[in-house]
């Protein structure tokens, strides 16, 4: 049944492609102004961790560059795309625990796909996820082990997952019922590839959504264009 | 009776190391590293002993050491309720010996419950909770198996002084606990930096709680890294630096009281001016811990000091109740009957 299932999810999506065609969504984000200043992260309290880095590490939390290109935002359709379903990719996300910092800092996956969760550093870590639509969860993550997987079954806005054993340690995943979404680049861009065909909305998501709330957008895909759709995300200061 | 000396020495380290306990599970805190150790009542999967040394890293070093540490004051209320048990013939003291072990137990527990379940608010702040619970029953302990309160006779303190002073003893005992378990909740529901400057409150002596207010408060949290703060969060904090203003009120009146009365000996007297002296570290730590922006040491040094402020004026309540009698009321005010004749 399960296997039905996703075969005739299958042929809707091919078949919607051929009917309608597909598309693509890409764009770059932007932040005008500038991010709290960072403080570079002390981790002497792990030998392992300090010795992984020649330079100054700095939070992830606000990755602006210097043209204000706006890193590690979400992408997300969030609406047009009722009552259509999507096969789950079989390809596993890599989520890393490298010189104890996350690689990627953020993250999204699909629900039922697999989160490939790495350990590349000679100590040990904690997987600690504050989800909340899906279980959260605690997990020990010796240095001699060095995968594990992790699956969520039902679609959440983003959360975080943080290391308790190395505080700096954190990391923003969400969790998709479509494969519509991306996270930006250094460059601030994104892609969002072979959309079918139709109108949506599409949302901006940042980890400091109290400064930098999520923006919404509406884009028409057209068979075979790319339509462009940037974001530009400025902190908010509310007067009253 | 007289006091089993051993006893009471064995009953003091225990008492002694509750109070490190408190620091190290402060640090658990103050570090965020109470799930840097996802299993319990193992460690990494391993029984918490054999856990190596070399693995103590990050969190883990203040996480295990608190288990350990908790561990042995387990094992030394274990071997106290068990002496007491044998030793001493006073049923009262036996069944507290008892009530101290069923609570480090307790203790235990819920320490291993916040782990499994992720740090649950309340099972967190009833943890912090019972640990200054049993550090007074420790003390207790320590005090009712000590040369002292073998000791007969009391010193007669006159009908209002002596009032007066009880009233203001367990005015500041109840304020500083009241005050330790609304830290208790300020340090679990993380509202400890929801105001970041001291000694005013977000810019005010009394802060506002208004939109407008609030957005001062949390724009400053922004351009500082920090997490914002709701309402709740800053009014828990208030609500703190107003207690701690209460309580100090009680301890320094307590101390007044009892410095100026000829009635009261020396030693209770320090007991008053030293209480003082905890109280100025303790809101000095406490600034320290807000300006700071919670620098671990310094904060768990602010928990610590607050739990021996507590520990200390409860003995100082103890000392005024067993050592201080109401004087019988003047003689003037009593019917004589003439000699010979029974009074009426």
């Amino acid at each position: 049944m399960k296997y039905t299932m996703r075969y005739l999810s299958l042929l809707a999506v091919l078949g919607g492609s051929m009917l309608w065609g597909q598309g693509s969504i890409s764009g770059q984000v932007k932040m005008v102004g500038s991010g709290p200043p960072l403080r570079a992260i002390k981790m002497d309290a792990d030998p392992v961790c300090s010795a992984a880095h020649t330079k100054p590490v700095y939070p992830e939390t606000v990755t602006v560059a210097e043209d204000g290109s706006l890193a590690n935002v979400i992408i997300s359709i969030t609406a047009g795309l009722e009552g259509q379903t999507f096969a789950t990719p079989t390809a596993v996300v890599v989520l890393d625990q490298s010189g104890c910092q996350y690689l990627p800092h953020v993250w999204g996956v699909m629900a039922g796909q697999t989160l490939e969760i790495r350990n590349s550093d000679a100590t040990m870590h904690n997987i600690h996820s504050q989800s909340k639509v899906n279980r959260a969860f605690n997990i020990a993550m010796p240095k001699v082990i060095k995968k594990k997987n992790q699956v969520f079954k039902k679609a959440e806005a983003p959360f975080k997952i943080k290391c308790d054993v190395h505080p700096w340690m954190v990391t923003w995943g969400a969790v998709f019922d479509h494969p519509f979404f991306a996270v930006t680049d250094a460059a601030g861009g994104y892609s969002l590839e072979n959309v079918p065909a139709g109108t949506y909305t599409v949302q901006a998501w940042h980890e400091s959504s109290k400064r930098l709330p999520a923006q919404t957008q509406t884009v028409t895909v057209t068979d075979g264009a790319a339509a462009g759709l940037d974001f530009t995300f400025t902190p908010v200061r509310r007067r009253k | 009776m007289t006091n089993n000396r051993p006893l009471h020495l064995f009953a003091n380290v225990t008492a002694v190391t509750t109070l490190g306990l408190i620091f190290a599970g402060a640090l658990v805190t103050s570090t965020g590293s109470g799930l840097s150790v996802p299993d319990w009542p193992n460690t990494y999967g391993r029984f918490m002993f054999a856990f190596p040394w070399s693995d103590m890293v990050g969190g883990i070093i203040f996480e295990h050491s608190h288990r350990m540490i908790a561990s042995v004051v387990g094992l030394l209320t274990a071997v106290l309720a068990v002496w007491i048990w044998r030793s001493d013939a006073r049923a009262w003291v036996r069944w507290l010996g008892w009530a101290a072990l069923a609570a480090v137990i307790v203790q235990g527990v819920l320490g291993g419950l916040t782990v499994l379940f992720l740090l649950p608010t309340p099972i967190s702040v009833l943890h912090g909770a019972l640990a200054q619970t049993f550090f007074l029953i420790a003390i207790t302990l320590a005090y009712v198996t000590s040369r002292e309160f073998f000791q007969t006779g009391r010193i007669p303190v006159s009908g209002g002084a002596h009032h007066r002073l009880r009233r203001w003893a367990w005015a500041a005992l109840g304020l500083v606990y009241l005050q330790l378990l609304i830290g208790a909740v300020m340090r679990h529901t993380g509202s400890g930096l929801a105001f970041t400057d001291f000694p005013l409150t977000g810019g005010a002596l009394w802060p506002s709680f208004g939109p407008a207010a609030m957005e001062q408060v949390n724009w400053a949290h922004w351009q500082l890294g920090l997490a914002e703060a709701t309402r709740g969060q800053m009014m828990i904090h208030f609500l703190h630096r107003l207690t701690a203003l209460a309580a100090s009120i009680a301890i320094v009146g307590l101390a007044l009281n009892l410095w100026r009365n000829p009635e009261i000996d020396r030693r209770l007297k320090m007991m008053g001016a030293v209480s003082v002296v905890l109280l100025l570290v303790q809101i000095s730590l406490g600034a320290a811990t807000v300006l700071t922006l919670r620098q671990y040491l310094i904060t768990s040094g602010h928990v610590w000091n607050g739990a021996a402020l507590l520990g200390w004026s409860y003995l100082l309540v103890l000392r005024l109740l067993r050592h201080y009698a109401l004087e019988p009321a003047p003689a003037r005010l009593q019917v004589l009957a003439p000699e010979g004749v029974p009074a009426a």
